[in-house]
Order: C-alpha cells, then sequence, then structure tokens
C-alpha cells in the first residue's frame, strides 16, 4: 500500500562539534569511544568562582574555516550553524531547488548569549555608540535559521524552533512535515548552539545540573553510571539535509536513510525537571514509531537523551519501558553525550546525525565512562565499544528532551 | 599629532576591510562606500564608530551619510580631527 503523503528522506549530513570538525570526524571519534572535554578558561574559573572547570569546545575553531568577515558579523552559534549546513548542503550534492520550495529550521536553546553580554559590556564602559550596530540581528535566536536561509537562497520560510535542549530535534520533526505537508522539496534542518560562557555555566551550577568532576574532565559524562553527578557542557551545530523521496530521487541524490516519523509532547509538569513516571517522554517515543508506519519490535537502538543527570537518565529509562514494554529488552541504547557532552540546542540535532550514521552503517555507537551501571537501569546499555545492528530493515530513535517540559522523538529507517 | 592623508586612508582601509572582507587595496578614495565596497548603513556606522576611536574624530550620525566616498571620509576626518 503506497503512504499518500510525501516520504521524507535524509541526503546530507553536517557537523561541528567537540568531537569533529565535520560530521564524519564526530562519528568516527565517537565510535572510538573519545571525550570531548577539556579545560576551561582558567581565568573565569578565578574571576567567577566557577565550581566547574571543565566543557567541551569543538574540536576544530571556526576561526579555521570561516572568513575573517564572517566570525565578526555573526555570533558563534549562527556560525556553528553556517559550518554545520555548508557541510551538509555539500554532502547533499548542493542540490538544485527552487527558492521557494527550500526552507531553513534551525533551532537553538539560547541564541546569541555571547553577543547579548559582550554588547552589555560595551554599554556598559563605553557607552550606547560603542555597541555594536549588528548586535540585535546577532543575538536574535532565529538568526542562525536566518543565516542558513541566506546562505543557501532559502525562500519557503526560516523557521527557529526553541525547545531548550530539544530544538534541534523539534526543527527536525517541523521539517518533516513541511515536506509531508507538501509545502517545500527540500528543508535545511537542525541545531546549535554556543553558550560556554562563565554566565549560563553559572545558571547551570546554580540548578545543580552539571558535573563538577574537575579532576577527571574525559570521565565526568556518564550517563547511567551509578555515581554520575551531572552533564558536561558542550557547543556545536548539526544539521541535516531532509528532502521529499520524490525530489531525491528524480536528482539522483544518494539517500542516506528515512525520517520515518517523529513525536513531539509536552510533560506540564515542571519547568525544568521530568515528569518521573515519564508518560511524555513515553508518548513522544511511541508517537514515533506509530508516526512511521511501525511497531516496538522495528527499534533496533535508541540514541538517548541520557544527559547524565541522576534524575533525568532514570526518568528516560522508565519512558522506554512504558513506551515499549518486553520490545524495550532488544533495543541497543546509547547515551553519546557521554563522549560529546550536552550541546542544549544543537544535541538533538547531533544526535539525529549519529542515528542517520547509525542506520547507514549498522552500527550503533558506544556509551563510555559507565563505571557501575546504576541498577534502576535494566535496559541493553551499549557500553565501551561500538555494537553491529541487525541486518534487515532498520528503525532507530533519537530522543531529545527539554526544559520546559518538552519530549521529542525522531524515528530513523533504512532506505 | 595629527593624521596625514594617506595615513587616514590607509587606517579607514583596514576598517573597511575588517567590516566587509574586502581586500584593503579596494579601498582608494574615489571608492563609494555603498555601491562600489557594498557596505551597507549598519556597516557604515560601525566603519564610522571605529574611526571615530581610531582618529579621535567625531563623525555625528547625520554626516555618515553624508560620506559617500572613501575620500570623503578622509577629508571629514582630516578637518575635524582632535588637534
Amino acid at each position: 500500500m503506497t503512504s499518500p503523503r510525501p516520504t521524507v528522506v535524509v541526503t546530507g549530513l553536517g557537523a561541528t562539534t567537540p568531537l569533529g570538525g565535520t560530521a564524519e570526524e564526530t562519528w568516527q571519534a565517537a565510535l572510538a569511544g573519545r571525550s570531548g572535554a577539556g579545560p576551561l578558561d582558567a581565568s573565569w574559573v578565578e574571576d567567577y568562582e566557577l565550581p566547574v572547570s571543565f566543557a567541551a569546545h569543538l574540536a576544530t575553531p571556526v576561526t579555521e574555516v570561516l572568513k575573517k568577515v564572517e566570525t565578526k558579523r555573526l555570533d558563534p552559534f549562527a556560525q556553528y550553524a553556517l559550518v554545520a549546513a555548508r557541510e551538509a548542503w555539500a554532502d547533499a550534492g548542493s542540490p538544485e531547488v527552487d527558492p521557494e520550495r527550500l526552507a531553513s529550521a534551525v533551532g537553538t536553546g539560547i541564541g546569541g548569549v555571547q553577543t547579548l553580554l559582550s554588547a552589555w559590556e560595551s554599554l556598559r564602559t563605553k557607552g550606547a555608540r560603542r555597541v555594536y550596530p549588528l548586535s540585535i540581528p546577532m543575538l536574535m535566536p532565529n538568526s542562525a535559521a536566518g543565516t542558513v536561509s541566506l546562505e543557501f537562497g532559502a525562500r519557503a520560510g526560516a523557521h527557529t524552533l526553541v525547545s531548550a535542549c530539544s530544538s534541534g530535534a523539534e526543527s527536525i520533526a517541523y521539517g518533516l512535515h513541511l515536506i509531508r505537508e507538501g509545502l517545500v522539496d527540500v528543508v535545511i534542518a537542525g541545531g546549535s548552539e554556543a553558550s560556554i560562557h562563565p554566565l549560563p555555566i553559572a545558571g547551570f551550577t546554580q540548578m545543580q545540573a552539571l558535573s563538577t568532576r574537575n579532576d577527571s574532565p574525559e570521565t565526568a559524562s556518564r550517563p547511567y553510571d551509578v555515581d554520575r553527578d551531572g552533564f558536561l557542557l558542550g557547543e556545536g551545530g548539526a544539521i541535516l539535509v531532509l528532502e521529499s523521496e520524490e525530489h531525491a530521487k528524480a536528482r539522483g541524490a544518494n539517500i542516506i536513510c528515512t525520517l520515518a516519523g517523529a513525536g513531539v509532547s509536552a510533560d506540564s509538569y515542571h519547568i525544568a525537571a521530568p515528569e518521573p513516571e515519564g508518560a511524555g517522554a513515553s508518548r513522544a517515543m511511541a508517537d514515533a514509531v506509530t508516526d512511521a508506519g511501525a511497531t516496538a519490535a522495528d527499534v533496533c537502538h535508541i540514541n538517548a537523551h541520557a544527559t547524565s543527570t541522576p534524575v533525568g537518565d532514570v526518568a528516560e529509562v522508565a519512558a522506554i519501558r512504558r513506551a515499549f514494554g518486553a520490545e524495550a529488552d532488544h533495543m541497543a541504547i546509547s547515551g553519546t553525550k557521554s563522549m560529546t557532552g550536552h550541546l542544549l540546542g544543537a544535541a538533538g540535532a547531533l544526535e539525529a546525525v549519529f542515528a542517520a550514521q547509525a542506520v547507514r552503517d549498522r552500527t550503533a555507537p558506544p556509551t563510555i565512562n559507565i563505571e557501575n551501571l546504576d541498577p534502576a537501569v535494566d535496559l541493553d546499555i551499549v557500553r565501551d565499544a561500538p555494537r553491529d545492528l541487525p541486518s534487515g530493515d532498520l528503525l532507530v530513535l533519537d530522543n531529545s528532551f527539554g526544559f520546559g517540559g518538552h519530549n521529542v522523538a525522531l524515528a530513523f529507517g533504512s532506505y | 599629532m595629527a593624521h596625514t592623508e594617506q595615513d587616514i586612508l590607509a587606517g579607514l582601509a583596514e576598517i573597511v576591510s575588517e567590516e566587509t572582507g574586502v581586500d584593503t587595496s579596494e579601498v582608494t578614495a574615489d571608492k563609494t562606500f555603498t555601491d562600489d565596497l557594498d557596505v551597507d548603513s549598519l556597516s557604515m556606522m560601525t566603519i564610522a564608530v571605529t574611526a571615530e576611536e581610531k582618529f579621535g574624530a567625531k563623525i555625528p550620525d547625520e554626516e555618515v551619510k553624508n560620506l559617500k566616498t572613501v575620500g570623503d571620509a578622509v577629508n571629514y576626518i582630516k578637518a575635524n580631527q582632535a588637534a
């Protein structure tokens, strides 16, 4: 039976992350189980008495790949989106698309926080006339979506979904719907974040969200370990080129996988804490599988949200169990934030890239740093080394949850 | 210490290049900011404020729009720089 709505496929991947300057470098580093953690600027730690002295910075500084004028006129979060989008676009074969059938959808958690804070500094120390005239377009959270639209001539719309740590995944879900609705042929979709700065760090530490394992940054992010104590803050950008199957086939594109479905829900429970029973998260996962026209038995691998926080990790485990029951036993669960850190608004997009690569290469990436598995985790966690996925048609989920009670699950399938 | 015309032109070229990415050699006195150098009004504000800082010459906002060419800007700065 043919589906009445367009099938959506992934034709390009791009990323700049703490593990590598490209999507492929990032994937290979993840398969090798590397950590992207490193020291924070020591003067910050000292000047602001930060309780955390490490983060996961980009592996390849953007100054190595962007023109000076681009780094001057764009906030880092828009720079990361641009770098990742250029890679993804080239990976998709730089498609010829009617500009009015091409959209961008680039989410972010915070937006141009570095520009905002440096403009505030200019104002306080030098007065209004010394505030950089591009400050507003640089700091606005839609500047990444706008920049990407400008770069590729996307005139069907430039969309910014802001849902904290699920922004990247929700942007991809939005792109899926745009294509299914027949409104566009191609969407450049993903997320970006650049908030390694004393203020966001101070804010997160005041929430006790960050790991303070200062003596061992590379082992700080340890999803599912009994001694996990918070997340590792990362930065970066990740972009997928989503395309209708018809459009991709007509131009002879290399199709990486399908974006088979998406599920979105809200907890309506607490502004920052996950609902412990995982009702909302499980609904998002179940909906993504149903939307893909599949069942729990078809899911072989989940790239979990798994940030390494004491509450969040087990809430997600409960949600997976609740959504899939005994079928969850045959799903290989990976917590790639153990390596990349938590990229906030870019996390869901980076993990979507990982999910697409997992389908393509039939491999689930590892979860590193689990010394003692939390007894509350009764799922099959892929530990220490990558694992082969079965033969036949694969269905892989990417979970992302965010402050505000957002839950997003994406389902990627073999093509 | 007053800046000479050459000094100002060279300094402006650097500022314009920094802001727009054009090569400093492109920034000559006869070039218009808008058409030749692709400087929009926002970039023009930045260039004016940066030039103020560099040369100690006040360039009021209402004057900025009268500076059509690089030469105009050089002359304005030369005439209005702090003694």
